[in-house]
């Protein structure tokens, strides 16, 4: 259904090939999931199967690209409409109309059908997708999950054989994470579409894939094969994959379930040992007092229903909070109420024991700071010194200080970048460099680990622990289960603007299906959650016994 | 390629043939938006043939009255106020002007303002001095006309959104009405990115005002729109937008001058019809050929687009009900003009209370009769949805877990 042949990509510009000599043959009707760390090529990969690279993008195509038959050197993007469709990461960037029937329409339209042919395929795709309950809503009033199954709709209404993907779920919750994905799972089998799909996430969409085609660096050859097989030796793979190596399963499996039915042997080897729990930071000052707390917080906007409902919460120094919870449940809000910025309806946020906003946004910039869901809100300027530089003024910081931050973050970063080049991992390390020059008491984060590889997320775990070790308040929100298992202390489950559980770690996560990390999930009921808790007990409990000790 | 058949690429799609649902939508077909806006533009030129108060505010009143009995259930449609305000606005504007700049014509004094003295060059222009109700009534009864103009408009824009208008286009402007929609979907998302980055300016500790603010807050919100644009671009062209129809260079070429020229007519021939000074030998003509030229460009420009249209407006009967209402009002006010009736524009020197005649108070009730004649809007959505009606074997696929 898609065919490379040796098919190379260089950017105008660029000192080398982004892809250099794919050959793929991928067959009708497969799940393929596109997996890479950060600036593997995974994005130029899914643009030429749609003609998005080079017809839009620019840049030299060697090689050939057929697509449903058709070479996309000769047939541009709208050309192919009626064989690919192409979903993005952000739904309402790519949306036309603003209403729900008019945007699935769009693609047949252009390609002139028949009114009554449009009328029932727009029908049958409301109905395949879930969305018939909001047909004649405005996009704008959705839901993310209900925005990207629109876009997929909107693909979908040309009949086409193949959708490409570029990580659908990145910016979704679990759950609407999971609707996506079964309605994609359902075209696969319902349909026989053929889907090319790349995901940083892989715990989240690898059991649904046929194949796996894993990109390592530019230049490097591709592996394409079974997903335990490509994952094994893939430099990115999700906790159950990694876990499989750690014990030495053979088939890796990929789901848990199928991993669940190996684990007894991995169980009875670790015995009676317990994760152990990592102690609070100390620092200077008495661990476990309360840098921020709220207490009866209410918020609205404009006339809308209350997004906060009296919320009570406290950020301790030394630990890491996180906070999760749905799309919409209120956790921006709450942290914009903790950071100050927003002063609430009703109830009090305070910081060591004084009201926060009696500060001017000057002082609070270097007691408490907020690094918000995009972090290129914060940069203007066009260097990364500059921004370095303006940081260090801003916050009253010896000059220096930001850059010494940022170099231990990202080391070898060249200063004279434009920060707008820079790669989302690299972006947010220069904004938590920017927000922490002030040696803040409290940092918060909001959804930081979006459109990180999990290299990129393992170096943020590192960091904000060593903060928390430093005896700073860390408050972080995320859908990012894996993440929250290895980087949190502490969790808040926020639903439509209320508490509904606060606790250490494990207790949350391990009582909850949607939030379980993968490990846990494999070893219930023992209370792991990181393939790294499992890797120390078993260092400590002596050698790796050989695979004859585990049978 | 023949895309007009139902090719079954992926097959096993369940094809329900025709929905149920689809015939109850066809008994209350909405009215037309071209015919909303006919029958609004009638009740402007109506307004703008007379400069009588009370005929004035009683256009205002229909219009009300259609807005509130056939306003549609979404955000678009909240407008209306906000016209009503702004064209007291206007009223109130114009008489400020009167006031302060006055025309001092007139015998009955109310207020003796002091009068600034200019120098003698600027002969016809005076800067305080006495108010007197002659001029005041002319002024109100001027800024009233524009008020109504406006609120006529408004009128339109909210009992039928524009955006239906423009899906009404014929082809040959369907690039540009699209540009329009996109822009006017566009614009609350730049708002809202403004807002966000202003906040995170904050977070950043900035207290900066004036032209450092502006840039710092200009970037980055300038970034994202650029880079927003860039991605609806690449998403249209993947759902096939601007697919080339088989049109040569020559006829495009055509197609847009006829149209240059279509417009350019229609233009002297609005101004010659509006402006009662021009004679009527170059409004007709003028009104002709434009016409007809920009019926031969949209003809010769939408052969280019091979494009189909999902649930077009159709232009039923009660829509021609609405739309001659508006043309019986406009003929109704532009016959009382022409018969030199003074109701039309009552006397304000000597300043005389305005009266009321049949022929216009006629028109005025034609022109709210929409208000019971069109068929109603629909329920908002939640509601609608129950009320459809749909059988067991199309009900809606639960997807997800």
């Amino acid at each position: 259904m898609i065919t490379f042949e040796k098919v190379s990509v260089r950017y105008s510009g660029a000192p080398s090939d982004t892809l250099t000599d794919v050959d793929l043959v991928l067959p009708p009707g497969e799940f393929c999931l596109v997996v890479g760390p950060t600036g593997s090529g995974k994005t130029t990969l899914l643009g030429a199967a749609t003609g998005h690279v080079p017809h839009f993008t620019g840049g030299l195509l060697r090689g050939r690209v057929l697509v449903g038959g058709r070479d996309t050197r000769t047939h541009p993007p709208r050309e192919l409409a009626d064989v690919v469709g192409a979903v993005g990461q952000r739904p309402m960037d790519g949306f036309v109309t603003d209403s729900v029937e008019d945007e699935m329409a769009f693609v047949m339209e252009s390609l002139a059908l028949e009114a009554a042919v449009m009328r029932r395929r727009v029908e049958e795709t409301l109905d395949l997708l879930g969305l018939a309950d909001v047909r004649r809503k405005s996009l704008a009033e959705l839901s993310s999950g209900q925005q990207q199954r629109v876009a997929i709709g909107a693909a979908l209404t040309a009949h086409p054989q193949v959708l490409v993907l570029d990580e659908p779920t990145s910016a979704l919750d679990p759950g609407a994470a999971e609707e996506v994905l079964a309605a994609l799972h359902r075209l696969v089998h319902d349909l026989g579409v053929t889907v090319l799909l790349s995901e940083h996430r892989l715990e989240r969409v690898v059991q649904y894939a046929d194949s796996v085609l894993s990109l390592t660096a530019p230049g490097q050859p591709l592996q394409y094969g079974p997903p335990g097989d490509v994952l094994a030796q893939s430099l990115v793979a999700p906790p159950v994959v990694a876990l499989a190596k750690l014990a030495g399963w053979s088939p890796v499996p990929v789901s848990v379930r199928d991993a669940r039915r190996l684990a007894p042997t991995l169980r009875k080897r670790l015995g009676d040992a317990a994760p152990a729990i990592r102690a609070p930071g100390n620092g200077d000052r008495p661990p476990r007092a309360a840098v921020l707390s709220a207490r009866g917080v209410w918020q609205r906007y404009r006339r809308g229903p209350a997004v906060l409902r009296g919320v009570d919460l406290d950020v301790r120094a030394g630990e890491v909070l996180a906070v999760m919870g749905r799309n919409g449940a209120g956790k921006t809000t709450l942290l914009s109420a903790l950071q100050g910025g927003l002063k609430p309806e009703r109830g009090t946020v305070s910081l060591d024991g004084s009201p926060v906003r009696a500060a001017t946004s000057r002082d609070r910039r270097r007691s408490v700071s907020l690094v918000p869901q995009e972090p290129g809100d914060l940069l203007y300027l066009d260097t990364v010194h500059a921004e370095c530089a303006q940081a260090d003024g801003e916050s009253g910081a010896a000059a220096g200080i930001t850059l010494a931050l940022l170099s231990r973050l990202i080391p070898g970063l060249d200063e004279g970048t434009d920060p707008r080049d820079l790669s989302e991992g690299q972006r947010l390390c220069l904004v938590l460099a920017i927000q922490m020059a002030g040696l803040p008491r409290a940092v918060l984060l909001d959804e930081p680990t979006r459109g990180l590889d999990y290299a990129a997320k393992d170096r943020l775990t590192e960091i904000l622990i060593d903060l928390a070790r430093a005896g700073t308040a860390v408050a972080l929100s995320s859908h990012d289960v894996e993440f929250v298992a290895a980087t949190a202390d502490r969790v808040v489950v926020l639903s439509d603007g209320e508490i509904i559980a606060d606790a250490p770690t494990p207790e949350v996560v391990l009582s909850s299906p949607t939030y379980a990390p993968q490990v846990a999930k494999i070893l219930a009921p023992a209370s792991w959650l990181t393939v790294r808790q499992v890797e120390a007990a078993l260092r400590a409990r002596g050698p790796l016994a050989s695979n004859e000790a585990l049978r | 390629m023949n895309t007009s058949t139902d090719r079954p690429l992926i097959g096993r799609w369940s094809s329900a043939a025709r929905l149920p649902g689809a015939q109850s939508l066809r008994a209350r077909l909405p009215t037309h938006p071209l015919a909303w806006w006919i029958w609004a533009l009638g009740l402007a030129a109506a307004a703008s043939r007379t400069t009588n108060p009370l005929l004035l505010l009683l256009i205002v009143a229909a219009a009300a009255f259609v807005v509130a009995a056939r306003r549609p259930m979404t955000t678009w449609a909240r407008g209306f106020r906000a016209y009503l305000i702004f064209g007291l606005v206007v009223v109130a504007i114009r008489t400020v002007f009167h006031i302060v700049l006055g025309g001092g014509y007139g015998e009955t004094v109310l207020v003796g303002l002091p009068e600034i003295a200019l120098p003698e060059w600027t002969a016809g222009i005076r800067i305080g001095g006495a108010v007197t109700a002659e001029g005041l009534a002319s002024a109100v009864y001027d800024g009233l006309r524009l008020a109504t103009l406006l609120v006529c408009v408004g009128a339109a824009v909210t009992v039928a959104d524009p955006r239906r208008l423009l899906k009404s286009l014929p082809g040959a402007l369907y690039e540009a009405g699209l540009v329009v929609i996109v822009a006017v979907s566009m614009a609350p998302t730049l708002i809202e990115s403004a807002v966000r980055v202003r906040r995170a300016r904050q977070l950043r500790g900035s207290s900066a005002r004036g032209l450092r603010a502006f840039r710092s807050i200009a970037m980055p919100v300038l970034d994202q729109a650029l880079g927003r644009a860039v991605a609806l671009a690449a998403a249209m062209d993947a759902r096939g937008y601007g697919r080339v129809g088989s049109l040569t260079a020559g006829a495009r070429r055509t197609s847009a001058a006829l149209l240059l020229a279509g417009l350019l007519g229609l233009c002297l021939a609005a101004y010659g019809l509006l402006d009662a000074a021009t004679p009527g030998t170059v409004a007709v003509p003028a009104l002709v050929v434009g016409v007809a030229a920009s019926v031969t460009g949209l003809v010769i420009g939408s052969r280019r687009m091979v494009r189909s249209r999902y649930r077009p407006d159709r232009f039923d009967p009660r829509s021609a009900l609405v739309a001659g209402c508006g043309v019986a009002i406009a003929t109704l006010f532009f016959l009382t003009e022409f018969s030199g009736d003074p109701v039309s524009h009552p006397s304000t020197f000597p300043l005389l209370w305005p009266q009321l005649a049949l022929l216009p108070l006629l028109g005025i009730a034609v022109a709210a009769l929409p208000g019971v004649l069109s068929t109603p809007v629909e329920p908002p959505p939640d509601q609608a949805h129950s009320t459809q009606g749909r059988p067991e074997s199309v009900r809606s696929v639960r997807v997800g877990p």
